[in-house]
C-alpha cells in the first residue's frame, strides 16, 4: 500500500493535501482496505464547519459504519459529488478521484501537527 | 478464545479474523461483496466449526425432544431434518436450531455458537427422566459448508455417495475426500448447498482439497461477513438480532415452526398458545428507498411522527439487489406490505417501505 510523500496524515487515517489555504481531505489506502467494500458515504455540505479530530461524516461498508474524523479545522468549500453514485472510488483511488472534501483551513498550523508518510507508515506497521 | 481446526489455514489465506461468540473466526478473505457474489453465482466455502453439535441418543430420544423443543422431532424420518427452536416457559426463544434425525434413536441438534452452552444446559435438564442422553460433541466436530449453485457438482467429485437424490433438509453418511462425514443439504445462504459435519482433525484436508479442486469453477473461501449478507437477503433470522429472549417465534414470523398440534406437553406450550393468537410486534422486511443504510438498533417511525414505533434488527446494502434492505420489528398494524415507514439514520430520516420476505429468492 502506498502513502504519498506530499500528503500529511492523521492518526484517524485521513490524509490532507494542502495547496495555499485549501486542503483536500481523503482517507488512506490502509483505511479504505480496513473498511472493506465501500457502499455509502455521508459528507458535510459546502459551508459546513469542520473541527480537527471531530467526526465530520461516515463511510459505510456492507458490514459496518465508520466515522470520518477531520484532520484539520476549516470550512467546506467543495464536496466530491461523484462519491454519491460511486463510493467505491474511495478505495480504488484513495489519493485521487476518491477524495472527500476540500476545506479552507482556519488554522494552517494544525497541519504541522500531522504525520508525514514515513511516520504514518510506522504507525500502521506498529498496529 | 476457541480456535477452529482451520485457524492457520484461514490466516494463510489472508482472512481477517474477529472474535465471534468466543471463537476466532474469519469475517472476510477477498471481501464481503466478492464472496457474496461467488455464493450467488458459483460457490463459496465456509468454516462453521464454531457451531454447537449436540447429540441426543437413546430409546426415549424422540419423545424427549418433542418435550424439549417446539417442533416434533419424533415425526422426522431417519435421514431428515427440520428447523426448530428451543423456547423458555414464557415462550421466548433460547435458540434456533437444526434437528437432524440420524437414526431411530439418534438425533443431532445444531445450535448457534453463542448459545451452545445455554442449549446444552437446558437440553440436559429437559432430558432428565427420559431414556435419552446428551453428548456435546461441539469441540470435536468440525463443520464445513459449501454453498451456491455449483456446490453439488463440486462436492460430488469428492463424495462417495450420489448427492442428486439428497433432498433439501436431508442428511446422509458418506466419505468426503475419503474421510467419514455427515453430509446435509442445508445452509444459511438462500442457495442450494451442503453442510459437512466431520471429525476435527479431518477439516484441514477436506477444506484444502475442496478449495483447490473447486477454484477453477469459482469456489472461494467465504467469511462470516458474507454469511450475514446472504442470510439477510434470504430473510433468515440471526439469533441475537431477530430472535432473543424478548421474542416469540410468532413475532418473528416463524409460528409455523411451533407444532401446537403435537399431543404432548412441551416447555413454553401455554405461553406459545397465547402468543399464537396475537403478537405485540411483527418482523418485517424493509426496502430503504431513502438515502442511507439502516443498521441494527436504528429506530423505525411512522412518516413524520416523533415517537419510534419499532427498531431495526439487521440491515445492510444488499449486494444482490443493489439497494439497502433491513429487517425490523414494528407493531402488527404497521406490518402490512406496502406500508410507508421511516428509519432514523443518525440525524436524518430515510424513507422505507414494508416488503415481503425473503428479499432474494434463488432462480429456480
Amino acid at each position: 500500500m502506498s502513502y504519498p510523500d506530499e500528503l500529511k496524515y492523521s492518526n484517524e487515517h485521513e490524509w490532507i493535501r494542502v495547496e495555499g489555504k485549501i486542503g483536500t481531505v481523503g482517507i488512506t489506502a490502509f483505511a479504505a482496505e480496513q473498511v472493506g467494500d465501500i457502499v455509502f458515504v455521508e459528507l458535510p455540505s459546502v459551508g459546513d464547519t469542520l473541527t480537527a479530530t471531530q467526526a465530520f461524516g461516515v463511510i459505510e461498508s456492507v458490514k459496518a459504519v465508520s466515522e470520518l474524523f477531520a484532520p484539520v479545522s476549516g470550512t467546506v468549500v467543495e464536496v466530491n459529488d461523484i462519491l454519491g453514485d460511486a463510493p467505491e472510488t474511495i478505495a480504488s483511488e484513495p489519493y485521487g478521484d476518491g477524495w472527500l472534501v476540500k476545506v479552507e483551513l482556519s488554522d494552517p498550523s494544525e497541519v504541522d501537527a500531522l504525520m508525514d508518510s514515513g511516520a504514518y507508515e510506522e504507525m500502521i506497521d506498529a498496529a | 478464545m476457541h480456535k477452529t481446526p482451520l485457524d492457520a489455514t484461514h490466516r494463510a489465506l489472508g482472512a481477517r479474523m474477529i472474535p465471534f461468540a468466543g471463537w476466532e473466526m474469519p469475517v472476510q478473505y477477498a471481501g464481503i461483496v466478492e464472496e457474496h457474489r461467488a455464493v450467488r453465482t458459483a460457490a463459496g466455502l465456509f468454516d462453521l466449526s464454531h457451531m454447537g453439535e449436540l447429540w441426543v441418543r437413546g430409546p426415549g430420544a424422540a419423545s424427549a425432544l418433542d418435550h424439549a423443543l417446539v417442533t416434533a422431532p419424533s415425526r422426522l424420518k431417519p435421514g431428515r431434518a427440520h428447523y426448530a427452536m428451543i423456547c423458555a416457559a414464557d415462550g421466548s426463544v433460547i435458540d434456533d436450531l437444526i434437528v437432524y434425525r440420524i437414526a431411530d434413536e439418534e438425533f443431532l441438534v445444531v445450535a448457534n455458537a453463542s448459545n451452545r452452552e445455554a442449549v446444552a444446559a437446558e437440553l440436559g435438564e429437559r432430558l432428565t427422566g427420559h431414556a435419552a442422553a446428551l453428548d456435546d460433541a461441539s469441540l470435536r466436530t468440525a463443520l464445513v459448508a459449501i454453498q451456491g449453485p455449483r456446490s453439488r457438482e463440486l462436492l460430488q467429485a469428492h463424495c462417495s455417495v450420489d448427492l442428486e437424490p439428497l433432498k433439501y433438509y436431508g442428511i446422509l453418511s458418506a466419505e468426503v475426500c475419503k474421510r467419514p462425514a455427515l453430509v446435509a443439504r442445508t445452509g444459511y445462504t438462500g442457495e442450494d448447498g451442503f453442510e459437512i459435519y466431520l471429525a476435527w482433525d479431518d477439516a484441514e484436508r477436506i477444506w484444502n482439497h475442496l478449495l483447490k479442486e473447486g477454484s477453477a469453477a469459482g469456489l472461494i473461501p467465504c467469511g462470516l461477513g458474507a454469511r450475514d449478507t446472504l442470510r439477510l437477503e434470504a430473510g433468515m433470522p440471526l439469533y441475537g438480532q431477530e430472535l432473543d429472549r424478548e421474542t416469540t417465534p410468532f413475532e418473528a414470523g416463524l409460528g409455523r415452526v411451533v407444532k401446537l398440534d403435537k399431543p404432548n406437553d412441551f416447555t413454553g406450550r401455554s405461553a406459545l398458545e397465547r402468543a399464537a393468537t396475537g403478537a405485540a410486534k411483527q418482523l418485517v422486511g424493509l426496502r430503504i428507498t431513502g438515502r442511507g443504510i439502516a443498521r441494527t438498533g436504528y429506530p423505525v417511525y411512522l412518516p413524520a411522527a416523533a415517537e419510534a414505533v419499532g427498531r431495526v434488527t439487521s440491515g445492510t446494502s444488499s449486494p444482490s439487489l443493489g439497494h439497502a434492505i433491513a429487517m425490523a420489528y414494528v407493531p402488527p398494524e404497521h406490518a402490512v406490505e406496502g406500508t410507508a415507514l421511516e428509519v432514523g439514520i443518525r440525524n436524518d430520516r430515510a424513507a422505507a417501505v414494508v416488503v415481503p420476505l425473503p428479499f432474494y429468492r434463488r432462480p429456480s
